[in-house]
């Protein structure tokens, strides 16, 4: 029975060190290179796209609800890291600059579907492939974000992501 | 004592960081017992418990039950924490032990067939009912030991497996190859897990929809074991097959319900299993917060 709690007491305490050590390591790594949405080697993994797959087209790039069913799926699956208008975010680079938006749609389907592992994007081949086109879509759409001077008060649009407050990208 | 104070500790904090994170859609298959080639979204908790129903010949069916805490370490690392627990009717309500699993990918990038490395640690006792995976010459005739019995003789084991799973047009097939070894000197024991399954529908619909046939995965599993080191093989073993079902709601929750049915005599007849999960966004940000005290 003695063994029985030693054992628990040492997996247990394990378990909440490595959970802790985790956290506090992934923190780090978002301090640096990842969150910076100026850092041009944050794009760097969507030049890695081979031929073919730059080459596919996006099967849904004219279908009416590919934007609408995009921008849920962003809000689920991308916003947290990217931020709620694509705008970049607590992991994430912005996906509103040139280096993306001017991206082949193959080749913003080859990142999402490969992730970059390395660093802490996900692999996202569990979306079906049309959902993965829809999110290209909906990513092609939302075009450069606006500069400084476009954001005035005068100038200022309803944000494109799902949730309505943009103030924590600001 | 000491286990139920770190017990409530880890719920309180739980709790805590229900109460203020933000949850997402989960995209989580239905399987029970295999494993896909997916791991967690890194810096995510997924809170599961999970139960199974069993019959029992020549004894008392029986009740099991697992809480399961599933955190993305990192995009190639995902580990887990559960607790298991059983009732055997007419006879007494026990917790059964711990698991700590962990897997690895180890390819950076998507291929056909995608390798998953699986560790886990088991500190268990006999009376583990949850079924949790086929192995060696497990039948339905050990479970016939009374919990104040069985309770008494605990395990510490060792299981391995090489998952390889592949997704293809919608479609994910995965085949789990398992090896565990009993840290005293019992033999390696072998077993298999299979598991295909499929969203109703591929496309998103665009608008939120908790009934939109995007969000049910069906899928079928089959699981058993395979012998050990010295009687590899069928003989002796026991085998299920199990269609299975999940519903990822908008909300974080996913539900999942399969009957399983044994497949020969050495089998449990009928093994009725569900569960419900929630996924939890940014849980490692959070607790980095809680003890830095930033935001």
């Amino acid at each position: 029975m003695t063994n029985h709690r030693a054992g628990f007491l040492i997996s247990f305490l394990l378990m909440t060190g490595l959970l802790l050590s985790s956290a506090f390591g992934q923190e780090n790594t978002n301090s640096t290179s990842i969150q910076k949405p100026d850092d041009e080697s944050v794009y760097a993994e969507i030049m890695k796209a081979p031929e073919k797959a730059r080459n596919k087209r996006n099967p849904l790039a004219k279908d009416p609800d590919a934007v609408g069913a995009g921008r849920i799926l962003f809000g689920y699956r991308c916003a947290e890291c990217h931020g709620d208008n694509a705008e970049g975010g607590k992991k994430g680079p912005s996906l509103r600059v040139n280096e993306i938006q001017d991206a082949e749609a193959g080749a913003i389907f080859w990142v999402l579907t490969n992730g970059v592992v390395r660093k802490g994007m996900p692999v996202w081949s569990k979306l079906p492939e049309p959902q993965r086109w829809q999110l290209v879509t909906f990513i092609k759409s939302l075009g450069l974000a606006p500069t400084k001077s476009e954001t005035s008060p005068a100038n200022s649009r309803p944000p494109l992501g799902v949730k309505d407050s943009t103030s924590r990208h600001r | 004592m000491l286990i139920f104070r770190g017990l409530s500790l880890v719920f309180v904090l739980v709790l805590t960081v229900f109460s203020f994170a933000a949850t997402t859609q989960a995209q989580e298959n239905p399987y029970f017992v295999a494993y896909d080639h997916y791991l967690e979204e890194p810096g995510n908790l997924e809170i599961e418990y999970f139960s199974t129903f069993g019959t029992q010949r020549g004894g008392n069916d029986f009740h099991s039950y697992w809480i399961e805490f599933e955190y993305g370490a990192t995009a190639w690392w995902t580990t887990e924490f559960y607790f298991d627990g059983q009732t055997t009717f007419g006879d007494s309500t026990i917790f059964t032990g711990i698991r700590w699993e962990n897997r690895f990918r180890p390819l950076q990038r998507e291929h056909f067939i995608n390798p998953i490395l699986y560790v886990e640690y088991e500190h268990k006792s006999s009376a583990d009912k949850i079924l949790k995976e086929g192995e060696g010459h497990d039948v339905e005739a050990d479970f016939l030991t009374p919990n104040s019995v069985a309770r008494q003789e605990i395990s510490n084991e060792m299981e391995l497996k090489l998952i390889l799973s592949s997704t293809f047009k919608g479609w994910n097939f995965t085949q789990n190859t398992l090896a565990a070894k009993n840290l005293s000197n019992d033999p390696w024991e072998f077993g298999y897990a299979l598991g295909a399954s499929r969203p109703l529908a591929l496309k998103a619909s665009a608008k939120r929809c908790a009934l939109c046939l995007q969000n049910f995965i069906a899928g079928i599993e089959m699981y058993g074991g395979l012998g050990d080191r010295y009687h590899f093989g069928l003989h002796d073993t026991s085998h299920y097959l199990a269609p299975a079902f999940g519903w990822n709601l908008p909300s974080g929750w996913t539900l999942r319900i399969s009957p399983g049915f044994g497949l020969n005599d050495n089998s449990h007849q009928f093994l009725l299993r569900w569960g419900v999960s929630r996924e939890i966004n940014g849980f490692g940000s959070i607790v980095s917060q809680l003890f830095r005290g930033h935001r």
